[in-house]
């Protein structure tokens, strides 16, 4: 990833997301060492599944799709993520790498985390450490709820349900 | 004339909105039934088939009513070619009440063909534009194709409604959003403590679009939803649409979320 359209972050722009309201102000500040802007132009490839997962993301605008490569249709989007949405959680679990592709589907201004370092505070910060667990596992969950109710297909024709 | 004799109206136009779905425009033969308000519906009757609910898709002097085929009666009135004659009762039910949102910010949630009876709402809302804040409309259906009132989209941001659709499975050259519509939820332009939500689409969809608007910090008292039930009179005597203590037809089909959602979640009901 170059250092192109990235910029420093302020502990006050973190704790703007709503994915960090919340969180003590101390340890906002030290997440947002960890934390950079990213300007990502659209069609721009944020990661490769497959790949080490080092990076999350806070989006603040535009919207990432998350897809795969299945073989003989091509990249198949799965699910997009829109603004206000948290980018990846594959750097937070063994083996941290990436279990699907994501890209810029359009212009995307997003905080960038460091990973490793997140994990570092974490390790140091077990308070903090629950804390991001939590949240990052209430994340999963909705994703998980909301992946489970798109297979009722609620919006099949009659006779097409599942 | 009785509530429960169906007032005669000529099709006078026929829209094919999707592959099953049609929007038709209806003139009455003669003396009227009330004006609809957003969110009510009527009992539309094909003659010698038989009657069904249909929700209003615009009110005003142009009534339109949108109708899936799913049934013997839908499949007679989706048929329908413009000159020929149905029966209308009604309206029935209650109405969004969009004027007790009046200085709020706007959501409107529709789940497929939820989408056509929260049309007038937004139509509605656009006509008195200075009246409300910010008009976030989220839009859930199944594949692009099945997009309901897609060639109306643009003229809604045109005249200043965010609008969003995802779908749940993307076709080849869709480019928007793809996932369940509480993805959209965080994506919405809204101050949410000061927002009311309209939300109409199948129940599961409804229940958890509410939840996550409520859990973005949008007041429940505020979230309204559309239930459907199997409505036959329309007038609350027949019992079919029995929820618990409601009859959907006289005491929704819009609800305040925070009374129909203990009913929601009882099997049975």
């Amino acid at each position: 990833m170059s250092a192109e359209g990235m910029g420093r972050v302020t502990a006050a722009e973190v704790a703007r997301h709503p994915f960090f309201h919340g969180v003590a102000g101390s340890r906002v500040a030290r997440l947002a060492t960890a934390a950079a802007v990213e300007e990502i132009p659209a069609g721009r490839r944020i990661f490769e599944e497959h790949e080490v997962a080092e990076y999350f993301w806070l989006l603040r605008s535009g919207t990432v799709a998350l897809d795969m490569s299945v073989p003989g249709r091509g990249t198949v989007i799965v699910e997009t993520l829109a603004a206000s949405s948290v980018l990846g959680w594959s750097w937070l679990f063994p083996p941290h790498r990436w279990r699907f592709g994501a890209v810029a589907t359009g212009p995307v201004d997003a905080l960038r985390f460091d990973g490793r370092l997140v994990r570092t505070f974490c390790a140091a910060d077990h308070d903090l450490g629950y804390d991001l667990a939590m949240r990052f596992g209430t994340l999963m969950l909705d994703r998980l709820a909301a992946t489970r109710i798109r297979l009722l297909d609620l919006y099949a024709r009659p006779g097409e349900r599942p | 004339m009785t509530p429960m004799t169906p007032v005669p109206y000529r099709v006078a136009a026929r829209r094919a909105d999707l592959a099953d779905t049609v929007t038709l425009t209806l003139e009455p033969v003669a003396e009227p039934i009330a004006e609809p308000a957003p969110g009510q519906f009527t009992m539309m009757y094909a003659f010698g088939v038989g009657e069904v609910p249909i929700s209003v898709s615009r009110t005003g002097p142009v009534l339109e009513q949108t109708v899936r085929s799913v049934g013997a009666v839908t499949r007679a009135v989706c048929a329908t070619a413009p000159g020929r004659i149905l029966g209308l009762r009604g309206p029935f039910g209650t109405g969004w009440e969009l004027d007790a949102a009046k200085g709020r910010d706007l959501v409107l949630a529709a789940g497929g063909i939820g989408l056509a009876p929260l049309r007038p709402l937004v139509l509605a809302a656009l006509a008195d534009r200075d009246a409300y804040g910010r008009i976030a409309v989220l839009i859930g259906t199944r594949t692009p194709d099945d997009l309901l009132f897609a060639a109306e989209l643009d003229e809604w941001r045109a005249r200043g409604a965010q609008v969003e659709v995802t779908v749940d499975r993307p076709a080849p050259g869709w480019s928007g959003h793809v996932g369940l519509i509480t993805g959209l939820v965080g994506a919405a332009d809204i101050e949410p403590a000061l927002a009311a939500a309209f939300v109409c689409g199948p129940e599961i969809m409804m229940r958890v679009t509410a939840q996550a608007l409520i859990g973005r910090g949008l007041p429940a008292a505020h979230v309204r939803l559309s239930m459907e039930r199997n409505m036959r009179c329309g007038l609350g005597w027949c019992g079919h649409c029995q929820l618990g203590p409601l009859l959907i037809c006289r005491d929704g089909p819009v609800l305040p979320y925070e009374r129909v959602l203990p009913l929601m979640t009882v099997r049975e009901l």
